[in-house]
């Protein structure tokens, strides 16, 4: 049995201690908001937060991430009300959709660090990120949206 | 913009269904039924406009769901329920306008009826039926009634003078679902019960199995179960990672088959010979050789590009439940009727006993409209050896190594000038491998031995030239094909925008200048070529070491050119800084759309141009994942401008006609840089160097 703590719920999984946290995720947890792309730490569709780093769930074994503080695009906000959330519906970032979770949760997690990051600070932060249709232009937008969002004092 | 509206698939009351694309619940929720599949090209967004620009709903009621199969949601065209050709906005013009505008009355004549007046001293508006005297009733509170009316046979479409959500910025009705991960894609669907395979497919296109071992694979903690089917062996499993390290342990011996020996090096040397004969004539106009005999200066070039594949960011999958007399399935597909019929004969049910949910699609770009269906057919095969729910996930290697790639191509190219340097006489040949040959849909589109899509872009080239030749070689590999976002433009535009750029250069004249001259009957190629230029600062000076190409590319209805600046920087390495793009695509539906997609469309072109080939040595795909098959990335994002041409033509696509002109707008910039013409794709540092 491996105990994790995702998006604030305890759960125990009884899976081989080397199976990868995004399928433990995805298919013993049932969150499957956080998406395979590539399995080999290419695409960063799998990103999650794991104690406010973001990490690439496909390459990262469930046992070494046991008590450690998990969250995925589901615990980022219950309604879609965090900044970056707010600030990639008011751009229209998405097309297909399948990397934003992926992507939201990598420019959360350099806002919180960063909270006005440049676009050499993005290009370093989200370059690990792919989007197979080109949404990398509003991606930026979007970050700085949420920065001044964040600056101004919105929620979270 | 429009204002935000939080769609969210929110669970209405039980809707009245007015037509087939329409449905009203009490609470006033008006159900879309969209039938075609969201890939990212917003049509969640503007084929609700469509209908609510005669519906006359409040927007912010608007929730939509994805059809299911049937007739009534055939492409108007085709006749085949279908996504593809950037045609859906040009399918669905008059449909959904329609069935919005015979729903609207429907509503009008129920509340006429309901309260014993006039129909003419009724009107519809923003979710509501008003009387003259001021009375309302919302369209939640007439659906019922509505519903059981007559639906008018003829009604009048509004002027487009009139229109309120056509041709506004409009944000996208999916954002909510994408940005919390709520989106259901088909990797994500799920039934009780399921369980989940990985098949382990040939190492050389097609090979079979010889023999195989489940002894270690069935060993693996979790595996159900390894089954031969027609692409190879099933690894059936509770879950992905076991099905997965359960195929690792599998052991097979493949008859690698005829292509065991297969390489591009092959290939490119055969395809060049073939280059050197006549092929099958697509155009023929003047008369070529004796342009040439009297041409007083020629210019000839060859070009190739490589298979590319399309590498969505979903990796292909398909969930099938299948019964004795029924069978259900999920799957982000571009193809329906096609697919639910595949599935229909390889279950031996009939075609009504076979249900299909459309998933949000994580991206198409072609690959999930299978001629075969081969991802779907290969998960039947699989629930029927396996009874139960079972769902098929293609892993980021089995997609790149699966094949149905845009094909290799090769072209032989010569132009003729006068002694004023007037281009006079134009021949092309082009060789690679037909897309529609041997698929279900080799009839329609091919024609003498022509099929159009390998010769689209290059046998209608706009420039005004009296003698014209282009020919086809279409010889048969074995490596499965398909279209690939813009088809055959995707090839011809890199070509054709890169030769006429070589004879501008040859003519000594201004590339942009010398297009625009050869376009005097073609004014909408010309509109969108000059208004690039004009963004671009076209002749203005650039800082040192960069420089300007353009391009310029009619296809699926729509006119785009655009200007790359581009640099080396570091040296030897591309590095594009800016794209304006115009496009003309007729009347538009949502200019938030076009621009997303031409955004997208010049993203898609540019990783092709930068990085993309599948290539082969000994019958293998030598790429496997996107650290050998490298896309673009945020910090490689050039700044792109899209200007839209205002225009009351019909509408024309927008999902592909963005990604033809980049590469050669790219290249052409290149050549200005360092006066060596890039003739071969993906961009190589070693054709970098200057001449």
């Amino acid at each position: 049995m491996i105990s994790l703590q995702v998006n604030g719920k305890k759960y125990e999984v009884e899976v081989p201690p080397n199976t990868p946290l995004l399928w433990v995720i995805r298919e013993s947890l049932g969150l499957t908001g956080t998406k395979y792309g590539c399995g080999i730490s290419q695409c960063g569709v799998c990103t999650v937060h794991v104690n406010g780093e973001a990490i690439r769930s496909c390459v990262t074994p469930v046992s070494s991430v046991a008590g450690k503080e998990i969250v995925t695009i589901e615990g980022l906000s219950a309604d879609g009300s965090h900044p970056v959330q707010q600030a990639w519906m008011a751009e229209d970032v998405p097309q297909c959709g399948y990397c934003h979770s992926g992507q939201i949760m990598a420019a959360a997690a350099l806002l919180a660090k960063n909270p006005r990051p440049s676009d050499t600070d993005i290009d370093r932060a989200m370059s690990g990120n792919l989007c197979r249709c080109g949404t990398y232009q509003r991606i930026r937008r979007a970050i700085h949206r949420a920065a001044e969002m964040m600056g101004k004092g919105g929620q979270k | 913009m429009s204002e935000t509206v939080n769609i969210r698939n929110r669970e209405a009351a039980t809707p009245f269904a007015l037509n087939a694309f329409i449905a009203i619940g009490s609470d006033d929720v008006v159900t879309l039924i969209v039938n075609k599949s969201e890939m990212g090209q917003g049509v969640y967004t503007s084929l609700p406009m469509l209908i609510a620009e005669e519906l006359e709903c409040d927007w912010s009621k608007v929730r939509v769901e994805s059809a299911s199969v049937g007739s009534v949601y055939n492409h108007t065209a085709f006749g085949l329920q279908m996504t593809g050709g950037s045609t859906s906005v040009s399918s669905e013009w008059e449909r959904l306008r329609k069935a919005g505008a015979v729903v609207r009355e429907m509503l009008v004549a129920a509340a006429a009826e309901t309260w014993k007046v006039e129909r003419e001293s009724c009107r519809a508006e923003k979710g509501r039926v008003i009387h003259v005297s001021g009375q309302a009733l919302t369209y939640g509170q007439l659906a019922a009634k509505a519903a059981t009316m007559d639906p008018p046979k003829e009604v009048p479409l509004k002027e487009p003078s009139a229109f309120k959500v056509i041709g506004k910025p409009m944000h996208r009705l999916d954002n909510w679902e994408k940005v919390t991960g709520t989106a259901l894609f088909g990797l994500d669907a799920t039934t009780p019960g399921m369980l989940t395979a990985v098949v382990a497919r040939a190492p050389v296109f097609g090979g079979k199995v010889k023999s195989f071992n489940a002894e270690k694979a069935k060993a693996v903690p979790g595996v159900q179960g390894v089954i031969p089917v027609e692409a190879g062996i099933a690894v059936v499993a509770t879950n992905f990672w076991s099905a997965n390290l359960g195929r690792r342990a599998l052991e097979v011996l493949w008859d690698e088959g005829p292509l065991a020996k297969l390489s591009t090096a092959g290939m490119r040397e055969e395809y060049a010979n073939l280059a050197k004969t006549p092929g099958a004539v697509a155009r023929k106009e003047g008369d070529p050789d004796a342009a040439f005999a009297k041409a007083a200066k020629q210019i000839h070039a060859e070009y190739e590009v490589p298979y590319l594949a399309h590498a969505m960011m979903e990796p292909l999958n398909c969930l099938v439940d299948l019964r004795p007399h029924s069978c259900e399935i999920w799957t982000g597909t571009q193809f329906q009727t096609a697919d639910r019929d595949a599935a229909a004969r390889v279950a031996g049910l009939k075609t009504q006993e076979v249900t299909l949910h459309t998933t949000f699609l994580g991206g198409g770009f072609g690959r999930r409209a299978n001629p075969q269906s081969d991802f779907v057919v290969e998960a039947v095969q699989v629930a029927k050896e396996v009874k139960k729910p079972v769902k098929v996930v293609w892993t980021r290697e089995d997609d790149i190594k699966g094949g149905y790639y845009r094909p290799m191509w090769y072209d032989r190219i010569t132009a003729g000038l006068d002694p004023k340097n007037n281009l006079i006489a134009w021949q092309h040949t082009i060789v690679g491998q037909s897309i529609l040959k041997g698929s279900p849909f080799e009839e329609g589109p091919t024609t003498d031995g022509i099929d159009g899509t390998s010769v689209e872009g290059a046998e209608d080239i706009p420039y005004e030239i009296p003698s014209v030749l282009v020919d086809l070689h279409s010889p048969t590999i074995g490596v499965p094909v398909q279209w690939w976002r813009s088809v055959g433009h995707s090839h011809t535009a890199f070509v054709v925008e890169s030769f006429i750029d070589e004879v501008a250069h040859k003519a000594e004249q201004d590339p942009f200048g010398f297009r625009r001259k050869l376009l005097s009957g073609h004014p909408r190629h010309k509109g969108v070529l000059e208004l690039a230029a004009q963004k671009a600062g076209w002749g203005t000076p650039l800082p040192s070491g960069r420089a300007r190409g353009i391009a310029l590319h009619e296809s699926f209805g729509s006119f785009v050119a655009q200007v790359a600046e581009v640099s080396l920087d570091p040296p030897g390495k591309v590095r594009v800084h800016r794209v304006v793009c115009a496009v003309d695509c007729g009347r538009v539906v949502n200019p938030n759309t076009v621009e997303a997609q031409m955004e997208s469309g010049i993203v898609y072109g540019l990783s092709a141009a930068l990085y993309g080939a599948i290539t082969f040595k000994d019958g293998r795909v030598e790429q496997s994942n996107f650290n050998n098959y490298p896309v673009l990335r945020m910090n490689e994002m050039p700044n792109v401008e899209v200007y839209i041409m205002p225009s009351q033509e019909q509408p024309g696509g927008v999902g592909e006609p963005g990604v033809p002109p980049i590469a050669p707008a790219v290249t052409n910039a290149l050549f200005a840089i360092t006066g060596k013409r890039i003739r071969r794709l993906p961009i190589r540092s070693e054709d970098l160097e200057k001449a």
